[in-house]
């Protein structure tokens, strides 16, 4: 008779120990695979966890095996045509399969990879390695702009409209038990002893009376209620870090940026919008696109319409400036901002984007980004963009971007934890 | 005719497909009963255990064990196997069976009624009892400990890791894993492995070891015996060893004792493992005999109905199936079917003989079926089995054929195929096929350095002038990983001229 044991809710993940210490072990690999993968997915499915695939030699355990050459014997079934005696040429590649098993040229392709799965989390995990947003830990933890109400049990002075009726009767009670509680008992025995007393012993009867009406004044004296039985409920504010954050993209949508550009800095955008996504509870997200005029739009629109014209960077500088005092109030929002472009400006336009950027947004934010993509010169606007950085070191960069490939090292070079230290 | 299908009915066990431990439970106690009192099936007790998919791909990862210790290249091995099982690539096993006693069987929750009924007839009581019986599994593995054993080991590496580091012991892991397939006894019969034992042993182990390769590594030899040493050379070790780990844990000069019972652990477990590679073919064709013979018993007993043994009869098709050499599925020879089809044979062979049978099996050709089968069973690997037992009849339905690729000449030859002339050649040939030893290259410890440099040569007996493939430096590398000192490996022809020499030199140390 056998036992049959259910072993459905035993533990699961026996696995996890050995699975982590395959990806430690390819961690190099698997670091590139993500990165590579980064530069090469499209926007919609970038979140998804993703197959990693290394190289078979990578990963291979090695072991004691024929190699080609010498006399090979096999037996294989599903003869049809051959008879002993007969030759057969060799297949092309040299002699094909291996050590005793024929199937290396059917199957054998593919094989070269060892391809697995990880998943988003994981993606995102190694796609954000070592990486740190500036200021925003030095942020959370000194700011006091931010408060939450919490309880925080009873206190013995408050606000009349505080009061906690319930706690302060309790109290009342408790007070007067414990002040008149051996007054009452005395009573009680007076008043059963003038009971059973009889009327002759009226020097007796007097005796009692006369500390009965004493008591009964000690007890009327007790109040109902006392200043000090009062409770009130007590609140503390706390501190918190705000768990919001705003991104504004930003990008010019002019004529000069072709397609190409555009979707490099897609790819840049959503890099943002991931990173900030793992550390903020919330996170809203606007979109301005610019050419002469600067416009909100959805992402829909933000990626994928197309415009023609000039560019004008201070419209779309000015624009978020006003988003920013209207409805992100630096207190209560951490905002973030990315800029793409190619980099040409309207040259007259320079100066009101220094000042749009120095008065209303650069103080407010708590990072701005900047990337010009495209292997040209350098254009105006990184000229004046390099002088505000000296200004702004700590929560302003610029990179240049030529490709999607270099999108991924430039991000990580943006956001470099070794800029906490700067 | 009515009267018949309605009587099936109400003898049927269950008629739903869906499965519960009630159902299970008497689909077990029948197959029991049909496999000890009418086919006299020899078995340990068994222990079912109902798993999920995940937990099934868990123990494809660890080699099928419900223990082990922690080892990168299962995580490897378990991310292959989920990536491949959650795109649809394969399908899993419905049963994983260990040689223990109890037998533990794992089901599939996944599994219908009548897959579990054929995985308890395969797995309970095909399996296990060719594990109780066959003579490999009975002198070269300990059901009764192995369990206790893999605990045993598992909590010694993991104290390892804590204690020296898990890099350390990855390290030399990796170097024990690379040499297993040559940790193993092929001869001599090993003592079973407890752990209680085991435990008590390991410490009278450290010091004789301690002192016994302190014999060896002598390095200032008493003054008066000099002379005579310098005289004889000494030749370490005597005889040729083809226990590579067994070699290194007893004469490594340079490892600490912890790094000798871990090499012991691998060596142990391959030696568990090895019987199992030895007979895939018989212990699979013999559990896949059983579970046909056991649920057409149930259907002709009425205890199963139409429906259960198509459903039954689909997947055993497909289990049993072989493509030809020339077909996209073709991946070698299927050893279920191959053993399966032998196993039937054999039957037939006692049950209904023709004259070819008379002539090639005389002493089976009309003898008892269930006791043939069992002495074939108890007595044979599948070497042996397939010499001793591989019918004209097998071959003709197979179409086997025999290649020869020789790479003097300038085609491959067709030898021998499924004639007259050609049966015998043709048995002998694929009974080759299934002998361990001339698939893996024969490498043996020849000779250590004692007195000098310290060196290791190992020597591949080079057969039929195969040559060793590209792993070999990486292998010299665990060698020596393991050895300490500098390792010298030599193709050797039979007659004794080295065809290519490869040497790994170690570090300074």
């Amino acid at each position: 008779m056998a036992y049959i044991v259910d072993r459905r809710l035993n533990s699961k993940n026996k696995s996890l120990v050995n699975r982590q210490r395959f990806l430690k072990r390819y961690h190099k690999q698997i670091r590139e695979a993500v990165s590579d993968a980064v530069s090469r997915r499209n926007m919609t499915d970038m979140e998804q966890g993703d197959t990693i695939t290394i190289p078979k030699r990578d990963i291979s355990e090695p072991h004691f095996h024929h190699g080609d050459g010498g006399q090979r014997e096999i037996v294989h079934p599903g003869n049809r045509e051959f008879i002993e005696g007969d030759r057969i040429q060799r297949p092309p590649k040299g002699g094909g399969g291996g050590s005793g098993s024929g199937d290396a040229s059917d199957s054998g392709e593919g094989m070269d990879d060892f391809v697995f799965q990880i998943s988003q989390s994981e993606f995102l995990e190694y796609l954000f390695e070592d990486l740190a947003l500036p200021n925003m830990v030095k942020r959370q933890l000194t700011t006091t702009d931010s408060f939450e109400t919490r309880r925080a049990g009873y206190s013995e002075v408050g606000n009349p409209n505080q009061l906690n009726i319930v706690r302060s009767m309790r109290s009342a009670h408790a007070r007067r038990i414990a002040l008149g509680g051996r007054s009452r008992r005395r009573r009680l025995e007076i008043l059963a002893e003038l009971e059973q007393l009889d009327e002759s012993e009226t020097e007796r009867r007097e005796l009692l009376e006369e500390e009965l009406s004493r008591l009964n004044v000690r007890l009327n004296r007790i109040p109902f209620l006392d200043d000090f039985d009062l409770k009130y409920n007590l609140h503390v504010r706390v501190p918190t870090p705000s768990p919001k954050a705003v991104m504004f993209c930003v990008m010019d949508v002019s004529g000069s940026m072709t397609q190409d550009i555009k979707d490099t800095a897609k790819r840049f955008f959503f890099l943002l919008y991931l990173f900030l996504k793992k550390n903020y509870e919330k996170i809203e997200v606007v979109f301005i696109r610019h050419h002469t005029q600067a416009q909100e739009v959805d992402e829909e629109t933000f990626f994928y319409s197309r415009e023609t014209g000039g560019t004008v960077v201070s419209s779309a500088l000015n624009l978020m400036g006003d988003i920013i005092a209207e409805r992100y109030s630096p207190n209560a929002w951490n905002i973030y901002c990315a800029q793409a472009s190619d980099g040409d400006n309207w040259q007259e336009d320079n100066e009101r984007c220094h000042k749009a950027l120095t008065a209303s947004v650069l103080p407010m934010v708590q990072y701005y980004t900047y990337i010009e993509i495209g292997d040209r010169e350098p254009q105006g606007l990184w000229r004046l963009y390099e002088h505000l950085q000296s200004d702004f070191s700590d929560r302003f960069a610029i990179q240049r971007v030529r490709n999607n490939a270099e999108i991924y090292p430039v991000f990580r070079e943006l956001f470099r934890k070794t800029m906490e230290v700067e | 005719m009515m009267a018949h299908e309605m009587n099936r009915e109400k003898n049927c066990i269950s008629t739903s497909s869906e499965w519960t431990f009630e159902t299970i439970e008497r689909y077990d106690r029948e197959i029991a009963r049909i496999a000890h009192e009418k086919f006299r099936l020899d078995t340990y007790p068994n222990q079912i255990e109902v798993i999920r998919s995940d937990q099934m791909m868990d123990a494809y990862a660890s080699v099928g064990m419900p223990v082990f210790y922690n080892h990168w290249s299962y995580g490897k091995h378990f991310v292959n196997v989920e990536q491949n099982y959650s795109r649809g690539r394969m399908g899993l096993a419905y049963e994983i069976v260990i040689n223990s006693n109890p037998c533990i069987a794992y089901l599939m929750e996944e599994n219908t009624l009548t897959m579990q009924a054929l995985v308890i007839a395969h797995a309970c009581y095909g399996h296990n009892s060719f594990f109780k019986g066959n003579y490999l599994f009975r002198s070269w593995t300990d059901a009764d400990g192995i369990i206790d054993y893999l605990v045993f080991a598992k909590h010694f590496i993991t104290q390892c890791e804590e204690r020296h580091g898990v890099a350390e012991v990855e390290r030399l892991l990796d170097s024990c894993h690379a040499l297993m397939n040559y940790g193993v006894d092929r001869y001599k019969r090993p003592r079973p492995i407890s752990a209680a034992a085991e435990k008590q042993r390991q410490q009278e182990r450290e010091e004789y070891v301690q002192r016994h390769l302190n014999d060896l590594w002598r390095t200032l030899p008493r003054l008066k015996e000099k002379l005579d040493q310098e005289r004889e050379i000494p030749t370490f070790p005597a005889e040729p060893q083809e226990n590579l780990l067994y070699f290194f844990e007893k004469n490594a000069p340079h490892l600490d004792s912890w790094q000798r019972e871990i090499i012991r652990i691998v060596r142990k477990i391959a030696q568990y493992f090895y019987p199992q590679r030895q007979t895939q073919v018989m212990n699979e064709g013999w559990a896949t005999f059983w579970h046909y013979t056991i649920l057409n018993e149930m259907y002709d007993e009425g205890l199963v109905n139409e429906g259960f043994m198509m459903e039954f009869l689909t997947s055993h098709t497909n289990v049993v199936m072989q493509p030809g050499f020339d077909s996209p599925y073709y991946s070698g020879i299927n050893p279920y079917a191959l053993g399966f089809a032998m196993m039937q044979d054999i039957r037939r062979i006692c049950e209904h003989p023709t004259a070819e049978d008379r002539e090639w099996f005389p002493e089976i050709a009309g003898s008892d079926w269930i006791g043939t089968l069992d002495n074939v069973m108890r007595n044979y690997r599948d070497e042996s089995f397939i010499l001793q037992f591989m019918s004209p009849k097998i071959m003709r339905d197979f179409h086997f054929f025999a290649l020869e690729d020789d790479d003097r000449r300038n085609a491959i030859d067709v030898v021998a195929i499924h004639n007259e002339r050609g049966y015998r050649e043709l048995r002998e040939r694929l009974s080759q096929q299934y002998n361990l030893s001339s698939n893996e290259p024969d490498i043996q410890v020849e000779n250590v350095n004692v007195r000098g440099d310290r060196s290791l040569t190992l020597h591949h007996n080079m057969h039929n002038r195969r040559p060793l493939g590209n792993d070999t430096y990486e292998m010299l590398r665990h060698a020596h990983q393991l050895w300490g000192y500098d390792v010298h490996l030599h193709s050797v022809e039979p007659d004794g001229r080295r065809v290519r020499s490869y040497h790994l030199q170690g570090e300074a140390t």
